[in-house]
């Protein structure tokens, strides 16, 4: 067992990269919860911006457009969940699991055609003096584009959740649709932004999956993600540096495991593939065992319909 | 639409089945565990299917189903297969077996063809490549062209195929190399680009310069032309997504056994068999050796592999000791059929245990 | 302008109307589906919903796959009228096939009529226990049970994947990870009582469990209890009714009967426990629950009907070469529809004229 093998850089790297797909969807879900929607659709999502993504980044040979095309489809299809959660009134647990399955199912039959297939490559950040810096160097300034991007996106959640006003707004939607309501907002309007959000950013993190990560497409490759997400907003307390932190920790778990297998640690490679899971419920109990901290921060209108009388 | 047209005769006229073979082509079907475009193992079985149609020309029909699971899922497809009137069924996962044998007893007029299993009966038959001899070959290359000693192994699942593979090209490369040394990473799935990539970075992340995989996608070899390091692309040529990564890559080449199974199905010479070919008889070639290749260590791969097909040379001569140092083959003792079977044990110096 | 009004009571026509209303839009959108991918919808269409009704080997696939789903909706049922959401069925799934193949296993060869029984009740308590995970961290810490059900599913997986590399692995299988044929062992062996209608030991467990359902919820007070903290969940605990026992007793039921399914599942269809075991039957489940709109007999036919689209499916993906997956989306639309329309149930739509 040589443990000297592991090398933490790459270790930090590896994790920032696992960690992303599933910060990015969270980030988008913080933000569909905090107005007061529960979408478990984020898998389908994520999947329908992996194909989307990549079928328009081969179709243009520009990954970027991919990006963009991938934020479009995941949107469309919370669009979907969007319609018939708040204007058809169906039940948000049915709808979003109802999501997941045909989002799933449509990817894999559009990406029948694209298996197998290269994609363009994504080019990383590599300011040669810069990303010599010892340490930090490879850390901070060798990644692609869309790390940055989820980086940046934690701090922008964070100030339009805590000092701009529409944030406190999607927030007293979250709080109480009725007040929020009688106050004269549009909460349909805001929900339906706010789900159309969660999707585009759900799609990024599915794109970064076939674009950059693997790269190719496969049925079901985000394996899981969407869910690791869901678990991710609720274990942040709806709050994006925690959310930032969270999953930089099962990305690093994720990691960490492939490595102790080489490492030869001696636990049967199956055991180890639990841990992450296993390490996800129980930073799960942990915060939500903390009844006053968890109430004070999720939204009191989570799950519930709207609909306005009148 | 004829081919659908043709299959809905075939079920109609269920009870006649075997008069449908005088005058109707003979149907030949295929099912495949994984996409036809994974561009590995899968794709390949499915260019055998395309050289049988292209050689038989309209004497033959073909149809397949891909991504079929392997378990109860698979005997529902190779049922209905059959009940369409085929004549003759290629199942190409080890996962099929039981699924086979059990609608071979249904179905005693059809044909089956097996891969990689080892459970047979009067119209059952099974085949296999000794791609162990195709390993040998990339581990003498491995252990000439790696700089930090380290051969990253992705194995899918510790089935004795697999660690058949581990072993010969461990051996072969010790055998150029006494310093090199192998890690293994197991994913337990046969095609899962996301996890085989995953594995290749890790693997490269500590200290691997030279990939092999046992999986079906070129994810590994993706990851190795990105980050700059060699691999061996599996099961068909992956130079596509590694030119410059991909060393050469062991191809499993279906079409001469796939030609020979249905002319004698449509002779009425077939009879059960089990097969296991390798080099000689052609099932297991190579791609192209890249152009960065030293000339000394190309010429030794091709002599190498030329000496394999002969016969003269096999890749587990002793004297070779098991893992836990206990000796397994003698000086000049050749490993036999059903220990290469049953393996399921490291070679001594392969560090790491197999799955338990 | 057209706007949502509440009816006064949910209207019992649309209650029965709007399941048949999905399914002819789900068979309208599938078919344009299918024209767009450049398949005969017309054809496509009748495979999936018309032929497993009316070919006789379909029949009989439909309860041999509708079983386990009914089973484990109605299960589920009981939870989600409760607001308590049990996604995990799959996890318990599993390990209730592990519980009761490892009884199987640990007896393999002695005989005896009670050798079924114990098996299906060691799965049942496997599954109880895997749920009662999420129930207690649930009832005791407050973690959300969608969350802890579904990773518990992953580790599930991974769990059968040790098992059947390790301690379940069957020793004369040449190494491959995977246990002993319970297909051999004539007293685990699941009976099939009527052949013609594929109904076996797990398909009247299943029916079954219908009734007892149906009766728990009409005449048994925990089905009161249920029906009301589901509805109105302030007033059940003032009317003294334990929210945590109700959450245990949900999930404990659909823990059990999941456990149960995969028992049966592993003794009929599938033969022996594989890595590729699951197949996804407890996330179908939830679909089958709420197309049964959360009522025994609605799941039983929805159960049926979702059967129909996986045989339906695998024939349509054999005769017309369209992708597997293709029936998911057809399976995600049936549900997607019958949540749009259910609306209709509640609300009445209407015009009103807006007022300048």
């Amino acid at each position: 067992m040589d443990f000297s093998s592991i090398d933490p850089i790459s270790l930090i790297v590896s994790l920032m990269i696992a960690a992303t797909p599933i910060l990015l969807a969270g980030l988008g879900e913080l933000v569909v919860e905090k107005s007061g929607v529960l979408n478990l659709g984020v898998e389908g999502m994520m999947i329908i911006g992996a194909i989307a993504g990549f079928a328009m980044a081969v179709e243009t040979e520009n990954p970027y457009l991919g990006m963009l095309a991938a934020m479009g489809a995941g949107a469309v299809l919370a669009l979907l969940f969007g319609i018939l959660t708040q204007f058809l009134l169906s039940n948000q647990v049915a709808t979003g699991l109802a999501l997941t399955l045909f989002g799933l199912g449509l990817a894999a039959l559009l990406g029948h055609s694209y298996t197998g297939i290269k994609p363009p490559s994504v080019d990383k950040l590599n300011i040669s003096f810069l990303t010599d810096i010892p340490v930090l160097g490879r850390i901070l300034f060798n990644h692609d584009a869309v790390v940055y991007f989820s980086i940046f996106m934690v701090f922008v959640l964070w100030w339009f959740l805590n000092r701009s006003r529409a944030g406190l707004v999607l927030r007293a939607v979250g709080e109480s649709h009725d007040a929020a309501h009688s106050l004269g907002y549009n909460v349909l309007l805001i929900r339906m932004l706010a789900i159309m959000f969660g999707g585009a950013m759900a799609g990024l993190g599915g794109a970064y999956f076939s674009l950059i990560r693997v790269p190719q497409w496969t049925e079901g490759m985000t394996a899981g993600a969407g869910w690791i997400a869901l678990a991710l907003v609720v274990f942040s307390s709806w709050k994006p540096g925690r959310l930032l932190i969270g999953a930089y920790l099962f990305g690093g778990i994720s990691v960490l495991e492939i490595n102790l297998q080489i490492v030869g640690v001696g636990i049967s490679p199956a055991y180890l593939k639990m841990t992450p899971y296993l390490v996800t419920i129980i930073v799960l109990v942990i915060m939500s065992s903390d009844r006053r901290r968890a109430s004070l921060n999720a939204p009191a209108s989570l799950g519930r319909s709207f609909h306005a009388s009148h | 639409m004829r081919l659908i047209k043709t299959m809905a005769a075939g079920a109609l006229a269920l009870g006649l089945a075997t008069a449908a073979q005088a005058q109707d082509p003979y149907k030949v079907g295929f099912i495949y565990v994984g996409p036809i475009g994974d561009l590995g193992w899968s794709y390949q079985h499915d260019l055998g299917r395309q050289a049988v149609q292209e050689h038989f020309g309209d004497a033959v029909e073909t149809s397949y189903v891909e991504s079929v699971p392997e378990g109860a899922d698979a005997e529902r497809v190779i049922t209905q297969m059959a009940r369409s009137g085929v004549d003759m069924i290629f199942t190409t996962s080890f996962g099929y077996m039981d699924a086979t044998i059990n609608v071979a007893e249904e179905f005693p007029n059809v044909r089956f063809e097996h891969a990689t299993g080892y459970r047979v009966a009067d119209n059952v038959s099974t085949y296999s490549a000794r791609f162990y001899e195709g390993r040998h070959v990339i581990g003498l290359i491995a252990g000439r062209m790696t700089e930090t000693n380290t051969v990253g192994y992705i194995a899918s699942f510790p089935i004795p195929e697999v660690i058949r593979g581990i072993n010969a090209a461990y051996l072969a490369a010790k055998s150029v190399n006494p310093e090199v040394e192998f890690k293994v990473v197991w994913v337990f799935t046969w095609f899962d680009p996301g996890k085989e990539a995953e594995a290749a970075n890790a693997l490269i992340d500590q200290g691997a310069d030279v990939i092999m995989q046992h999986t079906d996608s070129p994810a590994a070899m993706t990851i190795a032309e990105e980050r700059g390091v060699m691999a061996f692309g599996q099961a068909s040529n992956m130079a596509n997504f590694g030119p410059t990564a991909q060393l050469t890559s062991i191809m499993d080449d279906w079409d001469p056994y796939y030609i020979a199974r249905v002319q004698a199905g449509i002779d009425g010479s077939w009879v059960s068999t089990e097969t296991w070919d390798g080099i000689g008889p052609g099932m297991v070639a190579f791609a192209p050796f890249n152009e960065s290749l030293p000339a000394e260590v190309v010429a030794e791969a091709e002599a190498a592999r030329d000496a394999i097909a002969a016969g003269t040379m096999h890749p587990f001569t002793g004297p070779i000791n098991r893992q836990d140092g206990s000796p397994w083959l003698a000086a000049g003792e050749v490993a036999d059929d059903g220990t290469l079977a049953t393996m399921d044990f490291y070679v001594e110096g392969v560090t790491g245990d197999i799955p338990q | 302008m057209i706007r949502l009004e509440r009816r006064k009571a949910p209207s019992i026509q649309m209650l029965w109307l709007t399941p048949i209303l999905a399914v002819l839009l789900t068979m309208f959108f599938g078919g344009i589906l299918f024209a767009l991918l450049g398949k005969d919808p017309v054809a496509a269409i009748h495979m999936i919903f018309i032929e497993p009704f009316t070919d006789s080997y379909s029949q009989r696939q439909l309860m041999i796959k509708g079983g386990p789903l009914i089973l484990i909706a109605v299960g589920l049922s009981l939870g989600f009228k409760a607001g308590v959401w049990n996604i995990g069925a799959e996890g318990q799934f599993i390990m209730g096939a592990i519980g009761g193949g490892a009884v199987g296993l640990a007896l393999y060869g002695t005989p005896g009529i009670w050798v079924l029984p114990l098996m299906a009740t060691a799965g049942a308590l496997s599954g109880f226990a895997w749920a009662m995970i999420p129930a207690f961290l649930r009832v005791k810490f407050n973690a959300n049970e969608i969350l802890v059900s579904l990773m518990l599913v992953y580790v599930a997986e991974n769990f059968l994947r040790a098992m059947v590399t390790g301690v379940l692995k069957n020793p004369d299988g040449r190494g491959f990870p995977e246990s002993r044929s319970l297909a051999d062992y004539a007293s685990a062996e699941m009976p099939m009582l009527i052949k013609s209608a594929g109904l076996n030991v797990g398909g009247l467990v299943a029916l079954g469990a219908v009734v007892a359902a149906y009766a728990l919820l009409a005449r048994h007070r925990l089905g009161y209890q249920i029906k009301l903290t589901g509805q109105a969940p302030r007033a059940a605990r003032f009317s003294g009714v334990n929210p945590g026992f109700i959450v245990a007793a949900a999930l404990g039921i659909s823990g059990a009967l999941a456990g149960v399914a995969g028992l049966f599942e592993l003794v009929g269809p599938a033969g022996k426990l594989t890595t590729n075991f699951p197949l996804g039957y407890g996330f179908t489940a939830i679909i089958v629950a709420f197309l049964g709109r959360l009522h025994p007999v609605g799941i039983l036919l929805a159960g049926i009907l979702m059967a129909a689209t996986y045989v339906g499916g695998e024939t349509v993906q054999f005769q017309l070469q369209v992708p597997a997956a293709a029936i998911r989306v057809f399976q995600g639309m049936l549900l997607f529809f019958l949540l749009a329309v259910d609306v209709l149930v509640a609300y009445r739509i209407v015009r009103k004229k807006e007022a300048k």
